[in-house]
This record gives C-alpha cells, sequence and structure tokens, in this order.
C-alpha cells in the first residue's frame, strides 16, 4: 500500500497530502502521524493540501480528526495551501471546519505555529 | 435535450471511485463549467460513489454531458443493488448516519448541485441523480 510521507522539519511535522487518496491510505496516516507527534515530540503539524482538488467529507473528517488528536498531544495543526474553490465547495457541503487554523503556503504556516508557541510561552493563549 | 456525452462505469472498489471522480472532472471540463463548479459537482459525485460502495455495496454510475438549448450541464446517476434506504427523508438531514460518517453525504452533495432526485426501495436498493448546470 502507498503511504504519505511524514517530514521532520525542526520541531514540526510536514505532511503533503497527495491526490486521490485512498480511505485506507489517510486512515494509516493518521494512526502514523499521532505516533510520530509523540516519538519526535512535535510542537506541530503542517498539513500541506495545495494539490488536492477535492475535499470530500471523508477527507475532510481526517483533517479534522489530524487536528484534534494533534491538539490533545500538544502539537498545533496548520492547514497549508487549501485552494479556493476546495474551501467554497467544503462550506457549502456543511464541513466548515471552525477550529482549523489556515495558512497560505509552508512557510506561512511555519511562522504561524512559531508565534502560536511564543503567545503560549508569554502566558498568553496559544490559541 | 441533447445527451453529448453518455459513459458507465462500475463502482466496486476504490479505484473505481476515484476514476469515477476523474471522469466527471473531465466531464465537467468539457462542459465549460468554471472551477468552482467543477470542485461542488466533482466533491459531490465523490460522496455519493462512496455512498454506493459502502451503503449499497457497490453499483455503476452514469456520466451524461447534456445540451438544453444554450444550456450546458453534467449530471451523474448513482445505482445500486443494495439494502436501500427506508427513509428517504431522514437519511438527507445534515447529521443522519447509521455507519458513524458526519452524515453530510447526501444532504452535503444536495446543497452543491442545481438538482437533486433519489429514489429508493427497502430491499431493492438506490439511485440519485445529480445534474450541475454550467
Ligand atoms: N446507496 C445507499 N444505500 C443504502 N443506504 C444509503 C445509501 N446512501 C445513503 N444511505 C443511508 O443514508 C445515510 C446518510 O448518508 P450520508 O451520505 O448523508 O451520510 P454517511 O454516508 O453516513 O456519512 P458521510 O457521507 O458524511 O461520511 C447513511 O448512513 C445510510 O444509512
Ligand atoms: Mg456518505
Amino acid at each position: 500500500m502507498e503511504r504519505i510521507p511524514i517530514l521532520k522539519m525542526g520541531p514540526y511535522l510536514l505532511v503533503t497530502i497527495q491526490v486521490d487518496m485512498h480511505d485506507r491510505v489517510a486512515m494509516t496516516l493518521q494512526d502514523e502521524l499521532t505516533q510520530r507527534i509523540v516519538s519526535e515530540r512535535a510542537r506541530g503539524v503542517l498539513l500541506d493540501i495545495s494539490s488536492v482538488d477535492v475535499v470530500d467529507s471523508f477527507i475532510g473528517r481526517m483533517i479534522g480528526n489530524i487536528a484534534s488528536m494533534s491538539r490533545v498531544l500538544d502539537a498545533e495543526t496548520v492547514v497549508v495551501g487549501m485552494r479556493p474553490a476546495v474551501a467554497i465547495t467544503l462550506v457549502e457541503l456543511g464541513l466548515a471546519l471552525p477550529s482549523i487554523r489556515t495558512a497560505l503556503n509552508v512557510d506561512a504556516g511555519m511562522t504561524l505555529l512559531k508565534s502560536a508557541r511564543k503567545m503560549a510561552g508569554n502566558g498568553r493563549p496559544a490559541r | 435535450m441533447a445527451v453529448l456525452r453518455d459513459e458507465l462505469i462500475g463502482l466496486r472498489s476504490m479505484d473505481d471511485m476515484i476514476k469515477a471522480r476523474q471522469l466527471v472532472r473531465d466531464c465537467a471540463i468539457f462542459q465549460g463549467l468554471s472551477l468552482v463548479d467543477q470542485t461542488k459537482i466533482v466533491t459531490a459525485a465523490s460522496e455519493l460513489a462512496r455512498n454506493t460502495l459502502v451503503h449499497g455495496g457497490g453499483g455503476e454510475m452514469r456520466l451524461q454531458a447534456l445540451n438544453d438549448g444554450p444550456r450546458r450541464g453534467v449530471k451523474v446517476i448513482f445505482a445500486d443493488r443494495g439494502p436501500g434506504i427506508p427513509n428517504i427523508e431522514l437519511a438527507m438531514k445534515d447529521g443522519y448516519t447509521t455507519r458513524g460518517g458526519l452524515g453530510l453525504g447526501l444532504s452535503g452533495s444536495k446543497r452543491l448541485v442545481n438538482e437533486f432526485s433519489i429514489e429508493s426501495q427497502s430491499g431493492k436498493g438506490t439511485t440519485v441523480s445529480i445534474v450541475r448546470w454550467k
């Protein structure tokens, strides 16, 4: 079975979602990512979906799950590069994903994660 | 109304579902739908194809390019001979699921298209038809 690579970038993990992912690959990714957050003591997850042209409720749910699981493990998730047409469609589908942070690209996502940590360090809420 | 393209494919596996999404995308591009409208009909088709697979036990998808005078559109029909839906009104509600999903497939895909119809008979199967006009 194909797998989605999880890359370590300093204290963060970068996952680039491919187009047309099988459902089972998505499930495996959730499990592997949880394990890696713990084993790498990751502070955040960057989920790059810039090459994804369809997010249906299954993939949307996976994104939401990854965000909630990583939050429980004290890592913040930022969804990177969501295409405008995908965002519009998700809202109309009824999946607004209100608790998800988004950024235009990986660099901006990284900046967001860093500032979230700094805020937390200053005793102010990180999220 | 003229049917310019008419394709039928089986929906028996995840690979078929992915192929189905690509076919719908191709047809939407062929008909000149905007990127947002392409994304909407492909997403709706993805939801319905998954329902055909997961709930209906597999079935088929029929894809048509429609020209109604100057109007151009894409029609997709999903059919299975699965268990059927006992209460369609309930199944169409946001959040209703019998399998631990989000229950957004039917209600959400209806919001993403211009025409939506569903027929289902207990023990006989389910047919869902959608159209997105340009
Ligand atoms: N083709 C079908 N055959 C039999 N039952 C169906 C079919 N399509 C939908 N249903 C029933 O309708 C319910 C609602 O479907 P819907 O797609 O809205 O939600 P879901 O598939 O349960 O979850 P989601 O699509 O959000 O992952 C399903 O749980 C199932 O009981
Ligand atoms: Mg569904």
